[in-house]
């Protein structure tokens, strides 16, 4: 890992008195997806969140050679960083087109702005039909696809994923991940996904970190963690 | 009941209930912006709008006219709507909304004192900014004064409407407003968007002072406090939290308030007031959400 693209050293993070970090330490190279596995509760969203600057955290976090562990949201945004949340963070007030528009704030290049979107409606057909649509109305795995399409309209470096299959159909989920695994390969996007679906994320990402109680517990090549002993019978089921 | 009744007068009681809504509209527009940005009613926005007249009649008093005054005023306001939320609002940005609220009335009497202070008490004049001439239409005399404020008005929130729906920053204010969190996540300086709400906020207000004391033989640092129960009636009327229900209700309050002023001899001009207060009570009674509200529930 010559050049990672963000790190996180010793990270701890809390919750008001709770603590839901305990010193996580791991890396996603560039190019790379890397997967955060764990049970309900380890700190896997919280370890995204640190991250992206939305709870209170200590530590070293550093994004492309500079710390961000004492940045806010915006700022980290504004690196490059989007954070895709749990329950999707479409702004659902809003139109398709006007979420897609606001994934794009912090830059000011209009051309590239154009570009990305013909990008963004060639991977989601259906969004460019639908563009006048209030987001609210979308379906679950709509909303879902509309928030990575919104986080892609910031031409991320790193995108960080939050459960996308929390409960969608398996058939999106599929889709979802595949799109994931498109835009990574075509365009060396780097994601850090944190997922319930160790199955899947195994498959999607090429490494992958199991969290416990706040700690990183197991480490190491995706395709390793899949015969790996205990990861199977914890979180694999056979 | 008279045999013929007399329609040129209730198309011209008509006008002039719109011309009194149009500038509560204003001042209504202004409380909605700040309930969807910051969660509470701002009780000082009143005082805030006649400290902007006050402004407007120092830079007339100095020699400017009634429009340069007008637009320079606004500027002003706009800065000051931002400063006082930077100074006074942002540190309490996060407390339980009894907080903030009683941070508003505060602001309402330091605002109110502060005007006092530099202003002596005596009583003033704003020139009118439209001639008070009448114009005939269709047979029909109306005053240019309730035209022009019907136009200005309707012009300020038609800007302010343009702006929220057709530049970047005005969608990221609207973003800001329904969805902090995920404004932030893709880089949306939310706790700017606030300041940026209670600048233009601070704006409308002013409008809607200017173009309230022309009206008056005179003014004083009260000027204000009426046109800002009217202006909540309205906005209660049209729903708190919608802009364009903030601007029907209003109209329709000036014009019924207006109407049941002239056809109802024991209301007459005494009374007025106190049927904008009933307006408020009906509406929350029957529905809480206003005209363009969403009905009761709310999202968790």
């Amino acid at each position: 890992m010559a050049d990672a693209l963000l790190e996180l050293e010793d990270v701890e993070a809390r919750y008001g008195p709770v603590k839901a970090l305990n010193g996580v330490t791991l890396s996603v190279g560039e190019g790379e997806v890397v997967a955060v596995l764990g049970a309900n509760g380890a700190g896997k969203t919280t370890t995204l969140r640190a991250v992206s600057g939305t709870v209170r955290r200590a530590g070293r976090i550093a994004f492309a050679g500079g710390s961000i562990s004492r940045k806010s949201p915006e700022a980290v945004a504004r690196l490059g960083i989007a954070h895709v949340p749990e329950g999707r963070g479409t702004l659902t007030e809003l139109s398709v087109r006007e979420n897609l528009r606001l994934g794009a704030y912090v830059r000011r290049d209009r051309k590239g702005i154009r570009e990305d979107e013909r990008r963004v409606f060639g991977h989601f057909p259906w969004l460019e039909r639908r563009g006048d649509q209030r987001a609210g109305t979308l379906s679950g795995g709509e909303q879902q696809m509309l928030a990575l399409a919104r986080a892609l309209m910031l031409r991320p470096k790193l995108v960080l994923l939050d459960e996308p299959s929390l409960g969608l159909a398996p058939l999106v989920v599929a889709e979802i991940f595949r799109i994931v695994r498109e835009l990574n390969e075509q365009n060396g996007l780097a994601v850090l996904v944190v997922e319930q679906n160790a199955t899947l994320a195994l498959e999607a990402s090429t490494r992958a970190y199991v969290l416990e109680v706040g700690r990183v517990a197991v480490a190491g090549e995706s395709e390793e963690l899949r015969r790996h002993e205990s990861v199977r019978r914890s979180y694999l089921g056979y | 009941m008279p045999l013929a009744f007399d329609w040129t007068q209730l198309a011209q009681q008509t006008v002039i209930g719109l011309a009194s809504g149009g500038i509560w509209a204003t001042l209504a527009i202004a409380l909605v912006l700040i309930y969807r940005s910051t969660g509470v009613v701002n009780f000082a926005q009143g005082e805030m709008a006649m400290f902007s007249t006050f402004i407007a009649w120092s830079l007339v008093h100095h020699g400017l006219s009634y429009w340069a005054a007008f637009f320079l005023t606004i500027a002003i306001s706009f800065a000051a709507g931002v400063a006082v939320e930077r100074t006074v609002i942002r540190p309490v940005e996060r407390a339980p909304v009894l907080t903030v609220v009683i941070v508003t009335l505060g602001l309402f009497f330091l605002v109110n004192g502060a005007a006092r202070w530099i202003w002596s008490p005596e009583t003033r004049t704003l020139p009118n900014a439209f001639s008070t001439r009448p114009i005939d239409v269709a047979g029909v005399a109306f005053s240019i004064e309730d035209l022009g404020n019907i136009g200005v008005s309707l012009a300020a929130v038609g800007l302010l409407w343009l702006f929220f729906q057709f530049t970047k920053v005005g969608l990221a204010a609207r973003a800001a407003a329904v969805n902090p969190e995920a404004s932030r996540l893709v880089g949306v300086r939310v706790s700017w968007m606030l300041a940026l709400g209670w600048g233009l906020a601070a704006a409308m207000g002013a409008v809607s002072g200017m173009l309230t004391a022309p009206a008056l033989a005179s003014f004083d640092q009260n000027l204000m406090q009426p046109v800002l129960l009217y202006a909540f009636a309205g906005a209660v009327l049209g729903g708190i939290e919608s802009p364009l229900g903030a601007v029907v209700g209003s109209l329709l309050l000036g014009v019924f308030v207006n109407l049941i002023g002239t056809y109802v001899d024991w209301i007459g001009n005494a009374l007025r007031l106190p049927v904008a207060l009933a307006v408020i009570l009906g509406v929350l009674l029957v529905r809480p959400g206003g005209l363009f509200g969403r009905a009761a529930g709310r999202r968790v």
